[in-house]
């Protein structure tokens, strides 16, 4: 598909560094699902839908600060949604979001919600004013926030957070954020014997974003994100490059 | 009929089946590669690879249309000497590896190929149509690609194949060009030049501006340029184009392509060459034919 039309009907500055951005266009989405968000002339970018008519954006690169800055009454090219989504599994869930990554978990928590499973969201993010939805994550269950410098909640990584919560209790945890956050998450999961019931949504470096150009398929498994995934379980992954590396634009590995 | 019955001689590489990944269609990384490979493919050739790395055109830089689909790529690659390493985790598949290689001049071919060594083939991508001075820009002009093929057939121990841009008045004449560079197959068709453009904003949509156009729109280009091809030439020719069934695979086998690659038609299924491959036996077991007898058989139809 060429990208919609999508017109700004509302910003909203979530953190110094996130801002969403509603439009006039609803997508009918699964949680965790993306979509190629095009800057005219500038780039073109995957994004998280936080919302059915919403991005939420940090600022990161080139593109995301032209999104940042945009106001009411702009607009910018939207296709997709593309990929796969997270899958509700179980009654009680856990959601570990770190910085941005709560974007994609914000819908999967509303739609748990719905279906009346019992939700925990643990929020991560480097200082407190960054931390991000931990009112509407509310909505749906209980919130957990850790903070890397301790200006808010439990002082320290989302894992040790974690740590104070009985999880073999938990069916199913989603996790969305920062690379190695989710690795620690996943190793954590691992020794515990429960990593099968974990989804995770990886980010790389998108090109065609419908799964044809291979810019982002993951070793060993050839597994395209943008099309496979974005979300993976566990499966997928322990024996992964999760963690270990990503490749830039022309392809090449970029150790972390 | 069993699937070996679809064994192909190519150029002296030795194909379980005609289907074969085409060139930029996930070929970024071995383990891509080698996945596509274990999903059916009887060869696969790699993303162009050049002499130093490039991160390729700005997003947008492909999407898909009602009858196909645009892209302009740019001819990311990491460079040859990062790339060994994938070809060798490629190579694990046991199917032929084709290395894809592209340049600027001969020189630049000749030494990609002996940097890129392990390839089971190399193909000269002398036909990408949105990459400024290589590509089309080398691959519309005979005496360019005849010059070309002749320094990779040098420089390679292996077999070279050429693959041939659709953008100009006489596709044969490119094709007899390779031909008499030494070359040991053809293969036709890369992208044809497209551009689309947002109606919205009046701006290009590919961050390139221009692109290519593969898929299903491109399919009868594809079928007669081989045709076309397959009548002037003695080399074989290997068929590409908006493939994305088994009937579409026999129409440019019936064309006169000994293989056939496939692209785009991944973004609808990426088993597409288990089931190409499938419903090519049952159609050759159907008619109580070998795939010989379907090769060029438009041309002994309407005779030569």
């Amino acid at each position: 598909m060429i990208p919609h039309n999508a017109v700004i009907t509302e910003v909203i500055q979530q953190t110094p560094t996130i801002t969403t951005l509603k439009t006039d266009i609803k997508l009918e989405a699964l949680p965790g699902q993306f979509v190629m968000v095009w800057v005219r002339g500038l780039d073109e970018v995957p994004m998280a839908l936080s919302h059915p008519d919403s991005i939420t954006v940090q600022r990161v690169g080139e593109a995301t600060v032209a999104l940042s800055g945009m106001r009411v009454g702009d607009s910018i090219g939207i296709r997709g949604p593309f990929g796969n989504g997270f899958q509700l599994k179980g009654t009680r869930i856990m959601l570990i979001a770190g910085g941005v990554g709560g974007a994609p978990l914000l819908p999967l928590a509303l739609l748990a919600h719905a279906k009346r499973l019992d939700v925990t969201t643990i929020i991560g993010a480097r200082t407190g004013n960054e931390l991000l939805f931990e009112q509407p994550f509310s909505q749906s269950g209980s919130v957990s926030v850790a903070t890397d410098d301790g200006s808010k909640g439990y002082h320290g990584f989302v894992t040790g957070l974690m740590d104070r919560f009985d999880l073999e209790s938990f069916d199913q945890f989603y996790v969305c954020g920062p690379e190695l956050m989710m690795k620690n998450v996943l190793n954590m999961l691992q020794v515990k014997g429960i990593e099968m019931r974990s989804q995770l949504s990886l980010h790389r470096y998108f090109k065609c974003g419908i799964g044809v150009c291979g810019a982002c398929t993951i070793d060993p498994s050839g597994q395209r994100v943008c099309k496979d995934g974005p979300v993976f379980q566990a499966d997928m992954l322990i024996y992964s490059e999760l963690g270990k590396y990503h490749r830039d634009a022309t392809g090449k590995k970029i150790v972390y | 009929m069993t699937r070996t019955d679809l064994f192909t001689e190519l150029t002296g590489l030795a194909l379980e089946n005609p289907t074969i990944l085409a060139a930029g269609v996930l070929g970024t990384t071995g383990s891509s590669l080698r996945r596509m490979a274990d999903s059916g493919a009887g060869a696969v050739v790699t993303k162009s690879i050049g002499i130093e790395p490039n991160p390729g055109h700005r997003n947008p830089t492909m999407f898909k249309l009602e009858c196909g689909f645009l892209n302009a790529m740019g001819l990311p690659n990491p460079s040859y000497k990062e790339f060994r390493n994938e070809l060798g985790i490629a190579k694990e598949s046991g199917v032929p590896v084709i290395a894809s290689v592209f340049g600027a001049h001969p020189d630049e071919f000749s030494q990609i190929i002996a940097g890129l060594d392990g390839a089971d083939a190399y193909e000269l991508n002398v036909s990408c149509p949105h990459a400024g001075r290589y590509g089309t820009a080398v691959g519309t002009d005979p005496v360019l690609v005849e010059e070309i093929t002749r320094a990779a057939k040098h420089a390679a121990s292996v077999p070279v194949w050429v693959k041939l841009t659709p953008n100009v008045t006489d596709i044969v004449g490119i094709g007899e060009a390779a031909q008499k560079g030494g070359a040991d197959a053809v293969v036709a068709i890369n992208t044809l030049r497209g551009m689309a453009i947002d109606i919205h904003s009046g701006y290009p949509i590919l961050g390139n501006r221009f692109g290519g156009l593969s898929g299903p729109a491109i399919h009868p280009v594809a079928v007669k340029c081989v045709y076309d091809l397959y009548q002037v030439l003695e080399i074989p020719v290997i068929g590409v184009g908006g493939i994305a069934n088994y009937q579409d695979a026999v129409e440019m086998m019936m064309a006169g392509a000994r293989a056939v690659q496939i692209g785009s038609a991944v973004h609808d299924s990426i088993t597409v060459f288990n089931e190409v491959t499938a419903g090519l036996a049952q159609y050759l077991e159907d008619k109580s034919m070998v795939l010989d007898d379907i090769i060029g058989l438009a041309h002994r139809k309407v005779g030569l």
